[in-house]
């Protein structure tokens, strides 16, 4: 493996087996498949969301409406099955159009205003979260019959370790994500925007539909993320989620990504997420180190994987210009 | 004939960049575009592969009148293009940038072994032993360069254009680019090459065409058309001119005594040779070269631009230290950049503003030039350089060019520094100003300032300097002084290929 | 100055507008009654409660003028009144409480400006590691509790009256005067801008763009200190979680609102804190006219669409294209003559 493309990626995995490996010699029970199971089931919803923010960031955008996007879902599905007697997968079907829509909506104003991503999915940010609240103040409770058997659904891996429905859907999100990215011509773009826009351009890339296609992607998955929350909290609450985007960001930087877009790998987000679900679960487990202890280790490990990257960064192209 | 260009125009707000141009291009044939900075080189270029649209005329490929609107349009109709600055995607492996666009697909899913075979196919015959799934961005531009005109032979396939291709290659590198392009050639491809290495120009091209001003000068076989031939053309004025020239009277003898500054052995590897320059007080020097010979970048060393790797500067009083612009304007300099736009103006701010920000950072920000100083500073200057706008509040990016470069002048004149660099100094300005900043510098130097002008035009050169260095490949060549500053011995220094370079020197 | 009121009249023009509709629907939003020795009234309360956001807009307009962004903000907010809340707690005396607070936002914001000055990081980018890790940085001060402090003296920076008026009120005039004054009559504002519209050939002019863009970053980290200290004054107590939500959001809308481009140059400092009393203005509005306050996020949103939208420059190039084109009749389709944004 000398290909110095995948050094982000394997610092990622480094860092994860590693991290693992003082957990279980702390506390042995952390390698089961109950911890495992958990892990995967806890950390679903970022994980389906951190997957379409790999694809923003790749092109070097970025979006901030996720999270309000993923609150905004829950208040819908509540109460849409409350209100209207659709089936519940009428309405995740309804959902998904409608957040699609919406992230192609924004997309599209990016390129068109040509207006920095920050801003523009800001507005999108308090726009989904305002009609969120306009929909309803109080956290809505789901209980329609198909939709809490869906809750139940999960397989008993041996050791007792649950792996959960939306465990599985967030491992099925990664493999389509890894696909888009790294095997179509649509992620070959996403790459290449990242890499340099008027080059892209001048390669023959399509860069207007590019941008809407991007951003209409993360807007799928945070819809998809906001049903998989759904299903997981069993209620919507527009105040849900609140920063979800910031954390869906660093897991995608620690997962090895240039932030400022073109370099990354899909499943490297995929041991982000995983690690910042370790970090909190060892909090757990510790029980006296504190939950705030996870907001500064992420911080800690953004700093050192931007300024990893910066250096890489300098090191080829000095190398190459020398 | 594969491709023509009949009265080609282009203009922009006010200045034709391209005046009814000629050129013509045949399949197996290289074909050198040549010209200095601002001669029309890249607006052919661009209007060739649909950057740009052009105004008039017209572009014919294979006979057929064609007006390509996009790069992956020009591309389509077989005109490719790689320029210096690889425009390939740094990020990307190998196999994926020659592949973009066009990837092997089974269901809409990219198969890596076929792209990797792909790519493998089209790198054949082109002598490259490399890892297609590597960045391309770990390679060296030669190896890009070289994968860059691979994906354009693959896609376009009828004319290729190489963009200042081997400005960052060494002998070897550039040996190994020109067997593929003569391969290229025999394969029937009308290629057509830009550059500033005359020794490439000669070593690989059929037919030379020179630009200069927007117009084309010349059209001629490059066997026939010799070096100091070719440069004049270049550079602007025939050989008669230069009597003219020669009777201006010179003052009798630099002036006697220390010299206000004297560079020693100063370089930077790979950027410029180390040199000895020794400046007097109220002279002008003046400094040659064709585009790349490191012109600028001898100035960007002087000013600390860059650091220097070795030698020293030292006036009267010792030593001194030039880590960077804070340094050297300290010591006394100034420096006018080539680039006015991206170099020089803060296009936003007033003319006011633009004036006093040298002087104003050399006090710190505490100590605020006070306003009627501002005030009086910027009504002085644009009364002294001429400035034409409608007051000192103007932003300074709604001038035009002569008078932007004016407000650079006066930043640095504000300053009363002992060393002025001026950077081709009347790019790009209208005559009447182009007169004016030449008197400027007469005046300055009358007065005990010296003053190095780095230019490309000769004959303005030749009028004003004391003294003329020629560079050629980042070193210093000849020196000229007196009498010996003439059309032709400039000229020569310049043409004087490897072999005659002890002699002129 | 009739060119700086010039500057400042389209948010001025705009925060009449927006009173104006919020008196409409909510008749008494003018009336100012004196009681108790301190004014009371709507308006008041838009100058108190907009204290915050008009403070962080000072810094951040510097910021911004740069050509960058300062996302942690907000963040630094909960962190500094963490540290003043601890420092009260832990027995220190107002002084050095405030002391405190005010170090530990110069520091963070020195770090920052570290990141994007010397490092070399986008700013977005930069700002973004305190925004994140800076909840979890105040809640280790705080340990994870509202952290509360009877302090009389404190407490008077927050909820306080001077004359009448909140003393809040009397804190941001003061800062946005003070910066104005230290802005517009030293050189600093001519760095400032001159870096942020051409840092390469302001550095050719001899300007130290390195320490002009960690001064403002630290300008604005000492804003945000500030904020951070009224609002824990205000509450007697710092709230990790929620002191400074999102208002770094509504700091860069005040700026932006207040007219200053995020491609950096140009700026107003007062142009912005008027930005911030609109905003503020719309909030309580809202609630005053008896709007659930859910309304809010949908209006900010549409808001900031608008405004990007008048100021996005390739738009105003296809409205120009668009109209020349309609006079002219062009047959040719024009849909497709692709914008020219070569220029980013």
């Amino acid at each position: 493996m000398r290909n110095p493309r995948l050094y982000p990626l394997l610092a990622t995995i480094a860092i994860f087996i590693i991290a693992y490996a003082i957990c279980y010699l702390q506390f042995p029970y952390i390698l089961s498949t109950r911890v495992a199971g958990n892990l995967l089931t806890d950390n679903a919803y970022l994980g389906i969301v951190a997957v379409g923010m790999t694809i923003v960031i790749l092109s070097g955008g970025i979006d901030l409406s996720v999270g309000s996007v993923i609150a905004f879902s829950g208040v819908f599905i509540a109460v849409m099955l409350r209100d209207s007697g659709l089936h519940p997968l009428a309405v995740f079907a309804l959902l998904l159009v409608i957040t699609t829509a919406f992230g192609a909506a924004m997309g599209w104003l990016i390129y068109r205003l040509a207006m920095p991503a920050f801003i523009v999915t800001l507005a999108g940010m308090f726009l989904v979260r305002g009609v969120a609240y306009m929909m309803s103040i109080d956290s809505i409770p789901i209980d329609h019959p198909f939709f809490t058997s869906l809750q139940r659904v999960y397989w008993l891996m041996p050791g007792k370790g649950r792996l959960t429905l939306i465990g599985v859907v967030m491992l099925l999100a990664f493999v389509v994500g890894h696909i888009i990215a790294h095997r179509t011509r649509f992620g070959a773009n996403v790459f290449a925007l990242g890499g340099g826009e008027q080059t892209a351009r001048l390669m023959g890339s399509r860069v207007g539909r590019t941008t809407v296609m991007i951003y209409a992607f993360s807007g799928l998955m945070a819809g998809l993320g906001g049903i998989v929350f759904a299903l997981y909290t069993g209620s919507g609450y527009p105040l849900a989620t609140v920063g979800t985007e910031l954390t869906a960001i660093a897991t995608v930087v620690i997962g090895g990504t240039l932030l400022t877009g073109g370099a990354g790998y899909v499943f490297g987000t995929l041991f982000g997420v995983l690690t910042m679900g370790l970090i909190q679960t060892y909090i757990v487990f510790d029980g006296t180190l504190s939950s705030w202890w996870t907001r500064i280790a992420i911080g800690v490990l953004l700093l050192a994987f931007i300024v990893l990257q910066k250096g890489l960064l300098r090191l080829t192209t000095a190398r190459s210009a020398a | 004939m594969l491709l023509a260009l009949q009265s080609l125009t282009k203009t922009f707000v006010g200045m034709k960049a391209l005046d009814e141009v000629d050129f013509e291009l045949a399949s197996g044939e290289v074909h050198a575009l040549l010209g200095e900075n601002g001669a029309g080189k890249s607006t052919l270029i661009k209007c060739l592969t649909g950057v740009y649209r052009r105004d008039a005329g017209s572009i014919l490929l294979d006979g057929r009148d064609i007006s390509p609107d996009s790069t992956s349009r020009a591309q389509a109709l077989g005109i490719g293009t790689v320029y210096q600055e690889v425009n390939l995607l740094p990020n990307l492996t190998v196999a994926q940038n020659l592949t973009f666009g066009h990837e092997p697909r089974r269901f809409g899913i990219i198969s890596p072994r076929a792209q990797r075979r792909r790519a493998a196919q089209m790198l054949e015959g082109y002598g490259l032993d490399i890892d297609l799934d590597r960045d391309l961005g770990s390679y060296s531009v030669a190896v890009q360069q070289l994968v860059a005109i691979a994906r354009a032979v693959e896609l376009s396939g009828r004319v290729l254009i190489l963009d200042e291709p081997t400005a960052s290659l060494d002998d070897r590198e550039v040996q190994m680019l020109f067997a593929v392009v003569r391969r290229l050639r025999d394969r029937g491809l009308g290629i057509i090459f830009v550059s500033h290495f005359l020794d490439q120009v000669y070593a690989l091209c059929d037919r030379i065409t020179v630009l200069r001003n927007g117009c084309r000068i010349v059209t001629e076989r490059s066997d026939s058309l010799d070096r100091v031939r070719l440069i004049e053309h270049m550079l602007g004025r025939e050989l008669a001119a230069q009597e003219e020239s020669e009777k201006r009277h010179r003052r009798s003898a630099p002036l006697a005594g220390e010299p206000l500054l004297s560079f020693a052995g100063v370089g930077r590897r790979g950027f410029v040779e180390p040199f000895d320059l020794e400046v007097q007080r109220g002279e002008v020097i003046g400094m040659s070269g064709l585009l790349g010979s490191g012109r600028t970048e001898t100035a960007e060393l002087m000013f600390g631009i860059r650091r220097m790797h070795s030698g020293t500067v030292s006036d009267a009083e010792g030593d001194l230290r030039l880590n960077n612009p804070r340094d050297a304007i300290a010591a006394g300099f100034g420096f006018a950049p080539e680039d006015r736009k991206t170099d020089g103006i803060i296009a936003d701010l007033s003319i006011r503003d633009n004036i006093v920000l040298a002087m104003q950072a050399r006090r710190g920000w505490l100590r605020r030039v006070p306003r009627a100083e501002q005030k009086r500073l910027a009504a002085d200057y644009i009364e002294r350089l001429d400035i034409r706008t409608s007051g000192p509040e103007k932003a300074v990016g709604e001038l035009s060019g002569g008078n932007q470069q004016k407000v650079v002048l006066a930043r640095w004149l504000a300053m009363n520094p002992r060393f002025l660099v001026l950077d081709e100094p009347t790019r790009g300005i209208d005559v009447g100003a182009h007169a004016e900043i030449l008197q400027l510098v007469r005046e300055l130097t009358a007065r005990g300032m010296a003053v190095l002008v780095i230019s490309s035009e000769l004959d303005e050169l030749i009028a004003v300097s004391d003294r003329v260095i020629v560079l050629r490949d980042r070193r210093q060549v000849a020196r000229l002084s007196g009498s010996d500053i003439t059309l032709e011995n400039v000229v020569h220094a310049i043409a004087a290929s490897d072999e005659h370079r002890e002699v002129s020197a | 100055m009739p060119a700086a009121v010039k500057r400042i009249l389209p948010q001025l023009i705009t925060l009449l507008g927006v009173m104006v509709l919020v008196s409409l629907v909510f008749p008494d939003f003018l009336s100012i009654d004196y009681s108790d020795g301190r004014l009371v009234g709507p308006v008041i309360d838009v100058l108190k409660r907009g204290a915050p956001v008009a403070l962080l807009a000072v810094g951040m307009t510097l910021v911004v003028a740069t050509g960058g962004i300062d996302l942690s903000v907000g963040t630094l907010m909960a962190i500094t009144g963490a540290v003043a809340a601890a420092a009260i707690v832990a027995g220190h005396g107002l002084v050095l409480a405030i002391v405190l607070a005010l170090a530990a936002g110069l520091c963070a914001g020195g770090f920052s400006g570290f990141l994007v000055a010397v490092v070399g990081i986008q700013p977005i980018v930069a700002t973004l590691i305190l925004m994140i890790s800076g909840r979890g940085i105040a809640q280790l001060i705080t340990e994870g509790r509202i952290l509360t402090f009877n302090m009389p003296g404190f407490a008077f920076l927050g909820s306080g009256t001077l004359l009448g008026v909140p003393v809040p009120v009397w804190i941001w005039l003061a800062v946005t005067a003070l910066a104005i004054v230290i802005v517009r009559r030293t050189a600093l504002g001519l760095l400032i801008e001159s870096v942020g519209i051409n840092r390469r050939a302001s550095a050719l002019a001899g300007v130290n763009a390195r320490v002009i863009l960690i001064a403002v970053y630290m300008a604005s980290g000492l804003c945000a200190a500030l904020a951070g200290i009224i609002t824990t004054a205000d509450i007697r107590g710092a709230d990790a979680n929620n002191a400074g939500l999102w208002l770094e959001l509504d700091a860069i809308l005040a700026t932006v609102l207040g007219g200053n481009s995020l491609r950096g140059g140009r700026f107003s400092i007062s142009a912005a804190v008027i930005g911030a009393l609109i905003i503020q203005t719309i909030n309580t509005g809202i609630l005053l006219a008896g709007f659930p306050s859910e309304y809010n996020l949908v209006i900010k949103a549409v808001l900031v669409i608008l405004i990007l939208v008048v100021q996005s420059p390739s738009l105003a190039g296809d409205l120009k294209r668009l109209g020349s084109q309609l006079s002219r009749r062009a047959p040719r389709r024009s849909a497709k003559a692709a914008p020219q944004r070569s220029d980013r």
